[in-house]
């Protein structure tokens, strides 16, 4: 049976990019279809009822929601080729776990430190650091999060990198003096094909922000 | 390996809890249930759960497992070979679970919780609505997912029919509390057949505590704070 993979998605999305290397990791043929936000299509509102976001993967029709839902999906359907979720149940628990702790809290301390001002920015900083700092001791020496092949942690994470210089800009951060393990893991997800073919460049993204806080946020 | 000492830390009245507990019933995994006191937090739960300090904590030869929905799939893939799966047996049908055990934890029981937190008439409605919006699309949910077997798992008790039926417990509560039913004959009926036979089961009879004893315990860590 052939296959049909669409996917709904955003392009600055952390979230959307995880399912964006998962296909790619696969060699799988999609038709990327970015959505408007602020004007959602009647397919996605159709294939998400219930939450209205992106991304939705849709296979064959079929939609899967949720992007660490989708990753494993893509995982177990294309297991031929470039496993994304180690084969130990223990060592999948670990790997869970981190993209759990991930899901939890990085987005909302990330958007504090681009999208606050004072003191709620300054324990916004903090937090983001510290988070980063967590994730840097998990890594320790490895080259990736799982050891010496590229898989889930890293899938869950690397999206969050491409905000990293609006963080940066926005929040008078240096996050490489910070987190250098983590700022180099980063470098090296990103001599990956699917990595760099799906996360935006960096100045993209500051311009993206740039325009969000222009319109949203009250200076 | 599997057969290595297996301990739950946790707490009778967490709903949490009670999911890696039905899980290793299930697979007829002896364990050994180390309560925390409510209020403080033991030594072997910080060393073991560092990022969270929060309970369930799964040690499987003394190393830990954490965050409930993900002890439950480990439980499902340590030990395969001693019980059905626990997750259906096609990717999309595991996506399907997964979604909506996550749909449970984010949406429905934060709304859940609110209830017994409300204050006043307004807040009160608004949060049931809620909690009723969510009943009916799980109602949806059991019967697409069912297809017509007795649980979410189909002819056993599975990921999603834990991720969902630990909260009975503190639903009739809340019930009681609100003099409101949530899950009954007529608003849901499927789940209504299903809780019951959820809780029936000799896999959760054990570790789903009294409705009775878990009012008084609700009393007492919802009572406000005298001034």
């Amino acid at each position: 049976m052939a296959n049909e993979v669409i996917l709904l998605d955003f392009w600055p999305s952390m979230f959307g990019m995880r399912t964006r290397i998962a296909l790619r990791e696969k060699g799988i043929e999609f038709e990327y279809r970015d959505e408007d936000l602020w004007n959602k299509s009647p397919l996605l509102l159709e294939t998400n009822p219930v939450h209205k976001k992106i991304p939705v993967l849709i296979h064959n029709g079929k939609p899967v929601c949720e992007s660490t839902i989708q990753v494993q999906y893509i995982d177990e359907v294309w297991s031929d080729k470039n496993p994304i979720l180690p084969s130990d149940p223990y060592q999948r628990a670990q790997a869970r776990f981190w993209v759990d702790f991930i899901d939890k809290k990085m987005y909302d301390a990330q958007r504090k430190v681009w999208w606050t001002k004072g003191e709620e920015q300054e324990t916004g900083k903090k937090e983001f650091i510290e988070l980063l700092k967590t994730l840097e001791s998990e890594l320790r020496d490895k080259t990736y999060f799982g050891g010496d092949d590229f898989g889930y942690v890293d899938i869950g994470l690397i999206g969050f990198y491409s905000w990293f210089h609006a963080c940066e800009k926005y929040g008078n951060l240096n996050i490489e003096s910070e987190c250098p393990k983590l700022i180099a893991w980063a470098k090296t997800c990103m001599q990956r094909e699917s990595v760099a073919k799906s996360l935006p460049d960096s100045e993209k993204v500051i311009k993206f922000v740039t325009e969000i806080r222009k319109k949203f946020m009250i200076e | 390996m599997a057969t290595d000492e297996v301990k739950v830390i946790g707490a009778w009245a967490s709903p949490f809890v009670m999911r890696p507990r039905i899980a290793l019933n299930l697979k007829s995994v002896p364990y050994e249930f180390l309560q925390e006191t409510f209020g403080a937090k033991s030594e072997l739960l910080l060393k073991s759960n560092p990022v969270h300090k929060k309970i369930p904590v799964l040690l499987h030869a003394d190393k830990p497992v954490c965050e409930s929905n993900i002890i439950v799939e480990y439980v499902d893939e340590t030990w395969s070979a001693s019980g059905p799966s626990m997750l259906p047996s096609t990717p999309y049908d595991r996506a399907i679970a997964r979604f909506w055990a996550a749909y449970i934890d984010e949406k429905w029981f934060p709304s859940l919780k609110s209830i017994l937190k409300a204050e006043g008439e307004e807040e009160k409605k608004a949060v049931l609505a809620q909690v009723e919006e969510g009943n009916a699309l799980l109602e949806k949910a059991f019967i697409d997912c069912s297809k017509g077997k007795p649980f979410f798992n189909g002819e056993h008790i599975g990921y999603l029919d834990i991720a969902f039926g630990c909260f009975l417990a503190w639903l009739r509560v809340t019930e009681l509390a609100g003099g409101h039913k949530l899950i009954d004959e007529v608003k849901t009926p499927s789940l209504s057949k299903w809780a019951e036979r959820f809780c029936n089961d000799p896999a959760v009879k054990p570790v789903m505590p009294e409705t009775a004893t878990l009012a008084e315990f609700a009393k007492k860590i919802f009572a406000k704070p005298t001034a």
